[in-house]
């Protein structure tokens, strides 16, 4: 199992699938940073945003790489007035009401999906889906490799937007000190729900870049949940750069300890990493003391 | 002994059930929400009392039904003594795993998701090894009678899991009248300061989990002998380790009857709404997750801190001059 | 499938969202009018998974099921008792839920209940349905030990593990016979909860006295996001037949990648494969899906009662999968157990069921022998996907095409 021939295709996938983690894991750990809470909707999140390039594709004959344009900007605002109007006044603020109030809406979310769509699995079928490139001895799938080279851009999209604009500055000084940030006039509540609303547009993205090899039905989503909290956790909550550089280390141990020990037993590796890490050190990789 | 009065009351009047409901219909729901009410007042006892919100309880329901179900498919145990190993094994694990991460320092979020990721290991471990049947699962011998732990009437299951409920009750309130107790509640409100008050934290706080972990393993015990089937996603899933936070925090988060509480409204609205919504598939629990949200949003402290928020709004919506007196009076 | 604007008509778009759901409702599932007897009747329990992770499966066997009982009561219902009246139940993917519709089921007055679908559901509603001499048809349910507890009242019309793999395999081997031993070493990859490592276990005995290599066998957990690495191991091993055992998804999934990697072996023969005998996915990927063969649940072609019903699902816009089949065949096998019974008393439609010797189901069973609950001439059969369409290849009394093996290049 030693040999090049398959580390190097299996290092490889790693990579190609811990940016699909990335983009999914960037807007969650946006959202810890700020509302500092671990958002129990993002699968369902991401469920939605499937269904939505789906019928993007399927009803206005938009190509997933088209229709994200469309779709992040529908999804911040989506999220915007999740948060603004049902999160908020649920939660009245407390973060341990806020986890129920996502995990109550990703029930309803869910749910909603299947009732109006039902259970079926979906698919697209793009003609550069099969598209591979050919790196000599491996395969690397097209719609991959561009999803590889997405990720890089969102994240310095946000990192532009956190350090150049004055949303960011607000969402950034929200995130540092919220009485500070209130009692300087800035409108917490609005803060908030852009935050939220940043983070599903990033969920919105994933999907768009996920969808050409992947499958679309109401519960599609929570197969990513656990593997994208374990990442913002891993990287440091809040932190961007954390997220990034932690999905595509997740990426990478996913696919060797699913070479050695085998794709079931290797889903342990995932896990066994985060909690080593973890242990040594509590923060997360680049976090800032919790 | 004072404290205890309502516990008995509240047991008493449960136990009473069976002997006026025989709707078996009925009795299964009670049951299996006894069971939750179990395992969340386990989690309760280091969510709750101890402040450390644990998203990984699934790791003790499942320790809990393994060791019950392997023991006597693979070794021929006897039943209860089964039930007992299994408490002791969850008992065990929560000192592991509380003296791992408590010295680390983890706390708050990062705790949450490092007893996630233990669920998690040992969710996918036992999909895989052949003492747990791997992916085929464990099947207990249906065998009724009483020395096997099995029983042809579901109401001896149902004062099984009374039974149970009653003794974590128990054991809540003789936490918060204990010095524990108080240490507990020290670490949770500032635990910073608990330690320069001299309270020896990491201690405390395992000693909790190691509570904590017996009592939701009892809940894991219970599963196996009731449906006598058990595999990796059953034991380990995060269906149980959602349902072992949910009930306390809707409920009461810290208090006594909070989990019971929680359980019983949290079953009650799933069944209420599939009786609404009829047979769509997926309507109800649209229904569920709306009302959820609502009960989250009018009660922040739970349920149980919903009677004095109750009070207090009655009393700012009476007569005006009567009102103002009894704010001051109420605060 | 590659233009890129498909033609998807109104009348599929309104298939898929909620209004299409309530017409395709209001004509099948939850018609009063043609369900709830009135008055005398006898109450069949329809118990699903019809929400949670099985959700697609669970809801294809309703179907099933339902669009039986509305037949049946359309032509006067059962003589003598009347209509059928079903109460239908969400098993929620979950053995907790099963159960605890069995209670509800049985607290209803039910006759006997069909369904369960997925193994661990099956084992404890069975197991639930036993308390009360309840009998229970089990629709799909692979896993053996469904049918060794030594329960009563447990009945399952179609086979079991142990039947499908010895079919599987020797069929393999006859295939690879008539086509002169061209393939010697086998890769497995299966999906590793009950139903996977059930079979996986069972292949793992039985290839050997094939006289196959076993060059290794790969689990992957329900669900997985990525085939990769698998197809990694299966492009670096080289086996001349790669056995699939897994859901719909992964199945598209590892069928997907392997095309990727331009990964051919000589034979995708496929073991209960998720999507190996799909309309769906032929529909979908026809090139990933040619050639692939399956055992699996399949109806027999030749029966004019199951084309029109093929003809009756697809009108409606969906696909004629295995639980509407099999869940049809069930209840006409409780309707001619109630019929002979002349009662709807428990005992009797137990006995009643025990001893029948039904021939008008669809599946290419011959008439029902149950032998300790299990159906005895239940089999799978071989199919492989040919012209873009499922073609039965074994056995040759309902074979209504040739096994094409090796793959073509």
């Amino acid at each position: 199992m030693l040999s090049p021939v398959i580390l190097i295709p299996a290092i490889l996938n790693g990579l190609l699938m811990g940016a699909v983690y990335a983009l999914v894991a960037l807007g969650l750990t946006l959202i810890y940073g700020v509302l500092h809470i671990i958002n129990f909707a993002h699968g369902a999140m991401l469920s939605a945003a499937l269904f939505a390039a789906f019928f993007a594709f399927r009803m206005l004959g938009l190509d997933p790489y088209v229709a994200v344009f469309l779709l992040a900007p529908l999804f911040f605002v989506l999220g915007y007035a999740a948060q603004r109007f049902v999160i908020g006044p649920a939660s009245q603020g407390d973060d341990r009401n806020m986890l129920l109030v996502t995990l109550g809406i990703a029930v309803v979310i869910e749910n909603a999906l299947l009732f109006a769509f039902r259970a079926d699995t979906r698919t697209i079928n793009v003609p550069y889906a099969f598209e591979t490139i050919d790196f000599g001895f491996t395969f690397l799938a097209v719609p991959r490799v561009v999803g590889f080279c997405a990720v890089f851009v969102v994240a310095l999209a946000l990192w532009l937007i956190m350090s150049f604009t004055d949303s960011g500055r607000a969402i950034r000084a929200v995130a540092k000190e919220k009485l500070g940030a209130e009692l300087a006039g800035i409108d917490v509540a609005h803060v908030y729900a852009m935050t939220f609303g940043l983070g599903s547009a990033c969920v919105a993205i994933a999907a768009c870049l996920l969808i050409p090899t992947y499958y679309v039905n109401p519960t599609v989503g929570n197969a990513f949940v656990l593997i994208a909290f374990t990442i913002v956790v891993l990287g440091g909550m809040g932190s961007v750069p954390g997220a990034l550089i932690g999905a595509l280390l997740i990426g990478v141990v996913e696919s060797l300890s699913g070479l050695f020990l085998g794709e079931s037993l290797g889903q342990i590796g995932i896990f066994v990493i985060f909690i080593v890490v973890l242990l040594v050190r509590p923060s997360g990789l680049f976090g800032a003391r919790a | 002994m004072k404290g205890f009065a309502p516990i008995v009351a509240a047991v008493g009047v449960l136990a009473a059930v069976p002997l006026v409901v025989h709707s078996i219909v009925t009795l299964n729901f009670l049951v299996v929400t006894l069971m939750i009410a179990l395992a969340g007042q386990g989690w309760n006892i280091l969510g709750g009392y101890a402040g450390q919100y644990s998203f990984g309880h699934a790791a003790f329901f499942g320790t809990g039904a393994y060791v019950t179900a392997i023991l006597q498919v693979r070794y021929g145990a006897n039943a209860w003594f089964a039930f007992g190993a299994g408490i002791v094994f969850g008992a065990a694990l929560g000192g592991i795993i509380g003296a791992l991460t408590f010295r680390s320092g983890l706390r708050g979020s990062y705790f949450a998701l490092v007893t996630l990721a233990f669920a998690e290991v040992l969710r996918i471990i036992a999909s895989v090894a052949p003492i747990t049947g791997a992916g085929v699962g464990t099947l207990i011998n249906l065998d009724l009678g009483a020395r096997a732990f099995q029983f042809q009437s579901r109401a001896v299951f149902y004062w099984v899991i009374l039974a149970l409920v009653g003794a974590s009750l128990v054991i809540a309130r003789l936490i918060e009248q204990s010095r524990f107790g108080a240490w507990l509640i020290a670490v949770r409100e500032n635990e910073d300061a608990a330690k320069a008050l001299g309270v020896d934290a990491r201690s405390v706080k395992t000693a909790a989990m190691i509570v904590s972990g017996a009592v939701t393993a009892a809940a894991g015990c219970f599963y196996a002998q009731y449906f006598l089937f058990v595999d990796s996603g059953i034991a380990y899933g995060t269906w149980i380790s959602i349902e072992a936070l949910l009930t306390p925090i809707i409920g009461g988060v810290g208090t006594v009857f909070g989990p019971l509480l929680g359980a019983l409204v949290v079953k009650s609205l799933g069944e209420g709404a599939k009786l609404v919504t009829g047979d769509v598939p997926g309507l109800d629990l649209i229904l569920y997750g709306a009302v959820l949200v609502l009960v989250i949003g009018f009660t922040p402290r739970g349920l149980i801190g919903g009677f004095p928020q109750l009070r207090g709004w009655l009393a700012r919506h009476r007569a005006p001059r009567a009102s103002s007196i009894q704010e001051a009076e109420h605060g | 499938m590659s233009n890129q604007k498909p033609p998807f008509s109104r009348r599929q778009f309104l298939a898929t969202t909620a209004l299409g759901a309530a017409a395709t409702a209001a004509g099948t599932i939850a018609m009063p009018s043609v369900l709830r007897a009135q008055g005398a009747g006898v109450k069949l329990g329809v118990l699903h998974p019809v929400t949670g992770a099985l959700s697609y499966s669970g809801q294809q066997g309703r179907l099933g099921a339902t669009m039986a009982i509305e037949e049946i009561n359309v032509a006067g219902g059962i003589k003598g008792l009347g209509k059928i009246d079903a109460v239908l139940g969400d098993a929620q993917s979950t053995p907790e839920g099963g159960t605890a519709e069995v209670e509800k089921m049985n607290s209803a007055g039910v006759a006997c209940i069909v369904g369960g679908y997925a193994s661990n559901i099956c084992l404890a509603t069975t197991q639930a349905a036993a308390r009360y001499g309840l009998p229970y048809v089990v629709d799909v349910g692979v896993a053996d030990g469904i049918v060794t507890r030594g329960l009563k009242n447990t009945f399952r019309f179609g086979p079991g593990f142990g039947v499908i793999s010895k079919t599987a395999l020797a069929n393999l081997a006859a295939i690879n016979d008539q086509a002169g031993k061209p393939a010697k070493t086998v890769m497995i990859v299966h999906e590793d909860s009950l139903f996977g490592s059930g079979l996986a276990k069972l292949l793992n005995a039985q290839l050997p006295q094939q006289g196959f290599q076993i060059l290794e066998t790969i689990p992957h957990p329900t669900p997985t996001r990525d085939f990769n690495n698998v197809v990694l191991k299966i492009k670096a091993q080289n086996p001349d037949i790669v056995i699939p055992a897994n859901y719909y998804n992964e199945y598209v999934l590892l069928a997907r990648t392997m095309q990727q990697q331009h990964v051919r072996p000589k034979g995708i023969y496929s073991v209960l494969g998720g999507a190996a005998s799909s309309y769906k996915f032929v529909k979908e990927f026809p090139e990933a899906a040619n050639y692939i063969m399956d055992c699996n649940h399949w109806f027999d072609p030749r029966n004019p009662k199951a084309q029109a019903l093929k003809k009756k699902v697809e009108s409606k816009d969906q696909f004629f999968t295995y639980e509407v089949y099999m869940n049809y065949s069930c209840v006409y096998l409780i309707a001619d157990a109630l019929q002979r019974a002349a009662s709807a008393d428990r005992a009797k439609l137990t006995d009643a069921i025990a001893s029948s010797t039904f021939a008008g189901h669809v599946m290419p069973y011959g008439p029902t022998k149950f032998v300790n609950g299990q159906n005895e001439g239940a089999a799978p059969v071989n199919t492989q996907v040919l012209d873009k369409d499922i073609k039965v290849i074994l056995p040759p009394a309902f074979a209504n095409a040739k096994p094409v093996f090796p793959m073509p290049a």
